[in-house]
């Protein structure tokens, strides 16, 4: 695989799992090459995880198994990249995936291909995402209808610092899922 | 002059063919969110013709709380008995996998009889889950009432024993990390032990109810048929995936806690349907039983907690991990990040109850509506876990 960027990231901690770091481009053919490879043949992948680190790189943690009699392999695939939007690697390759959406929603990333993204967790007009580290919680809505006065200054400075929105927020909790 | 014969049955019953249903008109239902047998607040949209479903979309996220979230903003500690109410029905289990990631993740050594002590709860606790199981999806067929009666009789005696333990029959919150809460009150062991001589006449009893019935082998067998490839891409796990002849428990494979300690084997399905699925909670019951002899010859007085483990203010150093058990349904692991302070930077739960349901759809298609309540059934789920 000619010009993949792959490095394995040590664990400073007592668990000593490593990660496998792979450039954004070439992502989906070595999530490819991990599955199809007599050799190595990570069919199974165990778990899809979405970490919001504070400087906006999501890193993807995919656990990767191989189950051939018994025997057993493991992989922690990270990709990286300032555009979190890269996910259809493993959304393609893997059964599992395809049907992910509510997990990786909340996180929020641009997500190419998914055919069926949605958002669980809130009502329509819900635009944040609570799983992103920059999320605060709202300030008006428990307390006033219509803020105003300190309640609307609260409101005010929440909003302004409210993260640029991609449109996926337009998903809606499931009421088109027949019709995808 | 010849007559035309016809039998009473071929008069009042005549043949419905293909050709005389209303073709490409589906009907669309919404199962749930609240359906007595989806087992919870859970919908499914399906597309219906006639009888047959044609498509099914599970939705989720009505018993959502943001657990993760939650988990995020306490300390470590804060979040055991939190994981009591992922999957209500095996806290022990729950907090098994919790504690193996801090663990894990802080390099915590448990005591040996705390090791023997978890694998003695995890074993009951997939009793009790199993066995209620069998009487919830007997119940779904159409036996109203009595097997789940019996199922739960033998839970309550489980539950009792969770209850002298740890003081509470399901949200036990026993574990910690580096060891258990509190060791075993006087008679305890004795008391489990009883039980678990005497459960082998309710698996017969059930066995003998269930193997040879004429209704469950016709509701069950060839239904909702996983393959194995699909369960592999798909990422299933648990009985669910050796119903489909894939030979994967991870007490085997990772060898956590004492288990390799023990002689167990692994019952495999050769036909990964409903029946299968099953009969696989029937087997693997035995195999408990057969850990949990063991356990109880083996375990030895001793500390039940590691003396280092500073509970309170509890900072594990920098670095992740992921922690997985061998649930009753499946594989329940915690992917859990430190930045060194007292709150996980990132807590992730990979629940066996999601990942399972995902290949619904797979399974229903081309069944009728009643036996989508038998294969919702014999996934074995908890929306505590699955929405989380």
């Amino acid at each position: 695989m000619s010009g993949a960027q792959i490095a394995i990231v040590p664990n400073p901690g007592p668990a000593q799992q490593s990660s496998l770091l792979i450039d954004n481009e070439h992502a989906f053919a070595v999530a490819r090459f991990l599955r199809d490879d007599p050799t190595l043949r990570l069919d199974f992948c165990s778990n899809v995880t979405g970490v919001d680190w504070l400087d906006r790189v999501v890193k993807k943690t995919v656990k990767m198994k191989r189950l051939v009699d018994g025997e057993e392999k493991e992989v922690d695939e990270t990709t990286e990249e300032k555009i979190p939007g890269y996910l259809e690697a493993v959304y393609h390759l893997y059964s599992m995936t395809h049907k992910h959406g509510p997990v990786i929603i909340r996180i929020r990333t641009r997500d190419r291909g998914h055919p069926d993204l949605r958002r669980i967790l809130m009502w329509d007009e819900f635009v944040d995402y609570p799983m992103r580290k920059d999320y605060r919680e709202p300030d008006d809505y428990e307390w006033e209808p219509t803020p105003h006065d300190e309640v609307l200054e609260k409101a005010k400075r929440h909003y302004t610092q409210r993260p640029e929105l991609d449109g996926a927020e337009k998903i809606t909790a499931g009421g088109d899922a027949l019709n995808r | 002059m010849s007559a035309t014969v016809q039998t009473l049955e071929a008069i009042e019953r005549p043949p419905v063919s293909m050709g005389s249903r209303l073709e490409g008109e589906l009907l669309e239902v919404s199962m749930g969110p609240q359906h007595p047998s989806t087992h919870g607040v859970f919908r499914m949209n399906v597309a219906l013709e006639g009888e047959v479903v044609r498509k099914l979309k599970p939705v989720f996220g009505y018993l959502h709380r943001n657990h993760e979230k939650l988990g995020e903003n306490m300390s470590y500690l804060g979040s055991m008995p939190y994981t009591d109410r992922l999957d209500y029905f095996c806290s022990m289990t729950n907090n098994w996998a919790y504690a193996l990631s801090v663990e894990k993740l802080a390099g915590i050594k448990v005591p040996e009889r705390a090791e023997y002590l978890r694998v003695i709860l995890a074993e009951l606790t997939r009793l009790q889950n199993h066995a209620s199981l069998l009487g919830f999806l007997l119940n779904d067929m159409g036996a109203w009432g009595t097997p789940l009666m019996y199922a739960f009789r033998e839970r309550e005696k489980i539950l009792d024993l969770f209850e002298s333990l740890s003081g509470s029959r399901m949200m036990c919150d026993y574990m910690r990390f580096g060891g258990c809460r509190c060791d075993t009150p006087p008679g305890w062991m004795e008391r489990a032990k009883q039980i678990v001589d005497r459960f082998p006449h309710f698996i017969d009893d059930l066995e003998q109810l269930v193997v040879g019935n004429e209704v469950v082998i016709g509701r069950t067998q060839n239904v909702g048929i996983l393959s194995p490839d699909l369960a592999i891409n798909a990422g299933i796990a648990g009985p669910m995936l050796r119903a489909s002849g894939v030979n994967y428990d991870i007490r085997k494979v990772d060898g956590y806690g004492f288990y390799p300690r023990f002689k167990f084997r692994i019952p495999l399905g050769e036909h990964g349907d409903t029946y299968d699925r099953l009969m696989m909670r029937v087997l693997e019951m035995r195999e408990s039983l057969s850990i949990l002899k063991q356990a109880f010859e083996q375990i030895q007085p001793g500390p039940i907690m590691n003396p280092k483990v500073k509970i309170r203010a509890f900072r594990p150093p920098v670095g992740e991990a992921y922690g997985r058990i061998e649930g009753p349904k499946g594989e329940l692991g915690f992917y859990l990040i430190s930045d060194g302070g007292q709150n996980p930077y990132r807590y992730r739960v990979r629940p066996p109850s999601f990942v399972n349901l995902t290949v619904l759809e797979d399974l229903c298609l081309g069944h009728t509506v009643a036996d989508v309540m038998v294969i919702l059934g014999s996934v074995d789920i908890v929306m505590g876990e699955v929405d989380r």
